[in-house]
């Protein structure tokens, strides 16, 4: 029974930690566009059609707990991945510019992308993406042996 | 703790720090475009920008904007009417900050309109008609040559004269002096060199009221 309840606490807190990443990525990808009024280029925009529903489904999982939910994100985390990687490979320049599909409005190369001097945007969005897949993938592989 | 309430209070932190940080943010940002007004206080006004009403008013409104943007369309009847209603003791700076795509043409268009001395009425044609004349967001010069014909402007001469270099070295200069100035997006204002912070109409007029009241209450005069 407590060995039950273990499994059950370790299954809850990767359902929390894939929600909490999630509702970061939102929130701090609102405060870009809302507060600082970075325009989001298109290959953002779709990173965020895949991010956002995350926030909302992640938390429906976890009231009450429900494991089938690991199997609804899975797809549309792992969707919103091969964007962000597609997008840092554009924004590192591995792939050539004439390929990105966003000539027009904001430029998915921008150097306005990139925070504090350092810190790329698409670089952000792959750790959330890359660790909620991660996440989600070990809670798959225990949840549904 | 119960799980319920980790999650919770995950919730109302993240909400908190996002209102904070988008708080310290937006503070940091109004210092940082009032410092800049005022660093480049010489760039607001150059001798070239057309200007209406009363030049020897105390309080100049200083608007950077773009013919082919809707709030400038929303916003130039307003700014008419409060530059009436402070009889003389305001008047209006124009200056380009072409943002949209195809604005600089139109802008040449406008500005050679001053040779034959139809700037105003150019200006208000092409706020009145910008609907059929912008799509998305993108100038068609095409259809608003139309609308010029039809109104009886020389257009002959226009497309003469907007080919002057002078016309596309002021549009240029105003354009670079705009990114000087922390100017993003349009319509943006300075009155008297301050930066409308918060845009708004109600916020204009209190910021104009109340340069109007230090310009003219310094001098002993009547308000």
């Amino acid at each position: 029974m407590s060995e039950q309840t273990d499994n059950d606490s370790t299954d809850w807190a990767l359902i929390f930690s894939c929600w909490l990443i999630a509702t970061a990525s939102t929130l701090g990808s609102l405060f870009f566009s809302e507060i600082m009024e970075l325009t989001p280029c298109i290959l953002c925009w779709y990173q965020r059609i895949f991010m956002f529903p995350l926030a909302i489904i992640l938390i429906i999982g976890l009231y009450p707990v429900d494991k089938n939910v690991v199997r609804y994100a899975i797809p549309v985390a792992t969707i919103g991945l091969l964007f962000t990687v597609y997008h840092c490979l554009l924004f590192f320049g591995v792939i050539p510019e004439s390929l990105q599909p966003c000539s027009q409005g904001v430029s998915c190369k921008d150097a306005n992308m990139v925070l504090f001097g350092f810190l790329p945007i698409p670089l952000l969005s792959l750790a959330s993406f890359s660790s909620i897949v991660i996440l989600l993938l070990i809670a798959r592989t225990r949840m549904f042996k | 703790m119960k799980k319920n309430h980790i999650v919770m209070i995950a919730v109302v932190l993240l909400a908190l720090a996002f209102a904070a940080g988008g708080y310290f943010y937006k503070s940091q940002q109004i210092e940082t475009q009032a410092a800049l007004a005022k660093q480049n206080h010489e760039l607001l006004i150059k001798p070239y920008s057309p200007r209406a009403g009363n030049p020897d008013a105390r309080v100049t409104i200083v608007e950077f904007m773009d013919p082919a943007c809707e709030t400038c369309r929303a916003f130039y009847p307003l700014v008419k009417e409060l530059i009436v209603e402070h009889k003389g003791r305001v008047n209006h700076v124009i200056r380009y900050a072409p943002l949209h795509e195809g604005s600089d043409y139109v802008l040449k268009i406008l500005e050679a309109s001053r040779k034959q001395g139809t700037y105003w009425s150019v200006l208000e044609l092409m706020f009145v008609a910008q609907p059929y004349w912008t799509s998305h967001h993108k100038a068609q010069p095409e259809v608003l040559w139309k609308y010029l014909e039809h109104y009886k402007f020389d257009v002959v001469r226009l497309k003469q004269d907007m080919n002057d270099p002078v016309i596309a070295k002021n549009i240029a200069q105003d354009l670079a002096d705009s990114r000087q100035l922390g100017v993003s997006k349009t319509p943006s204002y300075f009155v008297n060199g301050k930066p409308l912070i918060k845009f708004g109409y109600e916020e204009l007029r209190a910021l104009i009221d109340a340069e109007i009241a230090n310009a003219y209450n310094i001098s002993g005069e009547q308000q």
